[in-house]
């Protein structure tokens, strides 16, 4: 074994824990976004039936005692339900539609065995029919068939705001309806805004704490490292109190009249409320890396450039923060990426307009179970971050980027 | 310089841990879960502590099981996701009906047969003594709660809001209002408010113009509305004057009105009546101690007892007649239940089965009219 490869086995333990916690889950969860074989496992007879109807009026006889059979085997075996809620995703209603019809479906096929009625298409077209009429028409077939397809673009069409037309095709949904689009934008521009106020205010600091004494940088470097060794959650519910209506920055204006008691401003459960709390919890991420940068830097060079002619200003724009774009890079980019996936702070602070993509996607997985649609989501949201990723790299160069 | 990067980068990684979790640990087994014991999940708060006091020491004083009660917000995900991965540690849990239903038909709930529940005390048959649809395949029905509207008549003084209708009219009565974020009862609200009867709601809040309706009539009132999302943040919103009226679960009003002496006053008007039941989690290791407990939740006496500290109405006919007063107060507690006829002059069945058919659909066009 060479050295090269010795020095490679003491890697294999990071390696193997980053595949089996981070990068297997995650294939795992994006697969979900384009592949579900759930309803075509589920009813395997009613699927093959249906692939040679042409979605015109009703299909085969064989469909429908496929359908009744397996129906009938699920509700028994009660592993129905699961089928149904995934019906009910591609056409509302479908639940109660399999669920109250499956029961009488069962009901009738007790009876014709006692009367000993052969069971076959015919039967069942006819009873089903019979049981709920619109077995007769399309559109329940329509919506068993596109449940059953396995490999499916339909999570990423509902990301994207698109629904069912009437024709089988999809069409925009109507505005009330359009929810992702206009979240991913909403992301994508706060993401932007916390970014540069992030800049804004980071920027000051890490220049200070990079040209003080190294004893009053090190208090420095604590203060901005203190808040990483708080819980997010208690940073973010300290925003809660100090900014909430009848909280302490309010009742300070109103004590020294800036404000009347009835005019207290609503600063949190908001977009103000998001942005304020998640500026302060990613700050440290931009402070750090540009202070590695600019630590750096010879304070040699700016007197050099002052003592050359240029004005203070000059001197700042065109030799100190040429040098410092790395850090800039490096912690716009980190701050950026860490903006659009933030989820607890929007959730507890962002009220009903701070809400950003990422609760959408935790409603997904936590509270509906539509694991399809939040795979599509997050992989829009990872799609997105990849895509800026490359123009970063095209535009300034990934290799410029610099933790100091 | 590398060596300050690599610090920065520990660093940088040390402040994203907390990001990962949300405080809650599914697959971490419950405390103390031997096999004297049973885990009960139910929504906390003072509806929690009466249902402690009501039946669950009872419990444990005649069979020696211990309750581990925990605290949830409702749904069916973690039980779904427990059945799911083989690791049940939840046994018995307070679900909604529409939850009970849909768990049944998944398969992660267990079937409960008619033959445990208990008769009633002069021995009423379970079957009559139950009030009609209280008590599905999986769930037996223990109480009967509704979502009303309250205002704190301190905060808000002059003349006193009496309809569902009252709380929109912004003209007559302005101020902020607090509603659970969530679809379910605003939107039945909307439309009894604006007139429909309500044997027509769920019939036209199928349809689209029905939908469009009754987020017309939201849109009324969106910007004055505080939303809300567990039981205990209505007595608190109301009581720090946040809001002048907010919709609540009649039960946590109650508790405020006697508890904390809040001056709180409920407008039964266009009150949403549900059924509240318990189930027992499929596959649990403490089959055999959940169904005892559920037997014991089935009693008359069990549900009575919840009755002795919070205002929800028992769901068997023998236990509402044993309905008497506040244990601690001394409150005549029937003029406070939801199903005391005074209260029940304009009310609403909540539709379970519309509600599970539509709820993904109704929280996506929710959520995109809060974000507008």
């Amino acid at each position: 074994m060479g050295p090269r490869l010795r020095a490679a086995g003491l890697a294999l333990p990071l390696v193997a824990f980053v595949s089996v916690t981070f990068l297997g889950p995650m294939v795992n969860l994006l697969t979900k976004s384009f592949y579900d074989p759930e309803v075509a496992d589920a009813l395997p007879e009613t699927m093959s039936a249906l692939r040679d109807w042409d979605g015109q009026g009703t299909p085969s006889d064989e469909a429908f005692a496929a359908t009744a059979r397996e129906f009938v085997a699920a509700r028994e075996e009660r592993t129905l339900g699961r089928t149904a809620n995934r019906v009910n995703r591609v056409v509302s209603g479908m639940r109660s539609t399999i669920m109250g019809d499956s029961r009488e479906m069962a009901e009738a096929a007790a009876v014709a065995e006692d009367a000993g009625v052969e069971m076959g298409g015919a039967f069942w077209r006819e009873t089903m029919i019979g049981i709920d009429a619109r077995w007769g028409g399309p559109e329940p077939w329509r919506a068993l068939r596109a449940a059953g397809q396995r490999l499916t673009a339909r999570h990423y069409l509902k990301a994207l705001d698109f629904e069912r037309a009437p024709d089988g095709g999809y069409q925009r949904a109507p505005e009330a309806w359009r929810i992702y689009v206009p979240l991913f934008w909403r992301t994508f521009l706060v993401s932007l805004g916390v970014t540069l106020l992030c800049l804004v205010i980071g920027y000051p600091v890490a220049h200070m704490i990079a040209n003080s004494p190294p004893k009053r940088a090190n208090v420095l470097l604590l203060l901005v490292l203190l808040p990483f060794w708080t819980s997010l959650l208690v940073r973010t519910t300290s925003w809660i109190v100090l900014l909430q209506n009848q909280g302490i920055v309010n009742d300070f204006l109103v004590a020294i009249g800036l404000i009347g008691d009835d005019g207290r401003i609503a600063m949190i459960y908001n977009m103000t409320g998001t942005f304020v709390a998640m500026t302060h919890v990613l700050l440290p991420f931009l402070v750090l890396p540009l202070y590695s940068v600019m630590r750096a830097i010879p304070p040699a060079y700016m007197n050099a450039a002052v003592s050359l002619g240029a004005t203070p200003f000059q001197a700042l724009r065109r030799v100190y923060w040429p040098q410092t774009l790395p850090g800039v890079g490096a912690g716009c980019l980190l701050t950026f990426i860490l903006a659009i996936g933030y989820y607890i702070t929007p959730a507890l602070v962002g009220g009903q307009s701070g809400q950003l993509i990422s609760n959408m996607i935790a409603y997904h997985v936590q509270t509906s179970l539509n694991w399809g649609l939040a795979a599509a989501l997050a992989a829009l949201l990872l799609g997105g971050v990849t895509l800026l990723y490359v123009v970063y790299d095209r535009l300034v160069g990934i290799d410029r980027i610099g933790l100091g | 310089m590398v060596r300050a990067a690599a610090a920065s980068v520990a660093a940088l990684l040390a402040g994203c841990a907390p990001q990962a979790g949300d405080g809650t640990a599914p697959g971490s087994p419950g405390p103390g879960a031997s096999e004297g014991s049973i885990t009960v999940v139910s929504y906390g708060g003072s509806y929690a502590r009466a249902c402690v006091l009501g039946y669950h020491e009872s419990f444990t004083e005649e069979t020696g099981i211990q309750v581990n009660l925990e605290d949830f917000n409702g749904g069916l995900a973690q039980i779904r996701a427990q059945v799911e991965a083989g690791s049940v540690h939840w046994d018995v849990v307070d679900l909604g009906v529409s939850d009970t239903i849909t768990g049944c038909d998944e398969g992660v709930l267990e079937l409960i047969g008619p033959e445990l529940l208990p008769p009633g005390p002069n021995g009423e048959p379970p079957a009559d003594d139950f009030l009609p649809e209280t008590n599905t395949e999986c769930g037996v029905g223990t109480l009967l709660f509704s979502t009303i509207y309250a205002y704190n008549p301190e905060t808000l003084p002059g003349p006193a809001p009496a309809t569902l209708a009252d709380f929109f009219d912004l003209e007559r009565f302005p101020g902020r209002r607090g509603m659970q974020r969530k679809p379910e009862a605003n939107l039945e609200f909307a439309l009894m408010a604006d007139g429909v009867p309500k044997e027509r709601i769920y019939e036209l809040l199928g349809t689209a113009e029905g939908l469009d309706r009754a987020f017309r009539k939201l849109d009324t009132i969106k910007d004055e509305v505080v939303w809300w999302e567990a039981g205990a943040q209505p007595p608190q919103l109301l009581a720090d004057g946040e809001v002048i009226m907010s919709t609540a679960w009649n039960g946590r009003i109650f508790n405020a009105q006697v508890l904390e002496n809040q001056p709180f006053v409920i407008v039964w008007d266009g009150q949403i009546m549900d059924r509240g039941q318990l189930v027992v989690v499929a596959g649990t290791p403490h089959l055999e101690g959940a169904l005892r407990f559920m037997r014991h939740a089935a009693r008359s006496e069990s549900m009575a007892g919840v009755g002795k500290y919070i205002a929800y109405s028992p769901a068997r006919r023998s236990g509402q007649a044993l309905i008497d007063l506040h244990a601690e107060t001394g409150t005549e507690m029937w003029p406070h239940m939801p199903t005391n006829p005074a209260n029940m002059k304009n009310f609403l069945m909540s539709d379970w089965e519309w509600w599970a058919d539509h709820r993904d659909e109704m929280q996506e066009r929710f959520a995109a009219w809060l974000a507008r």
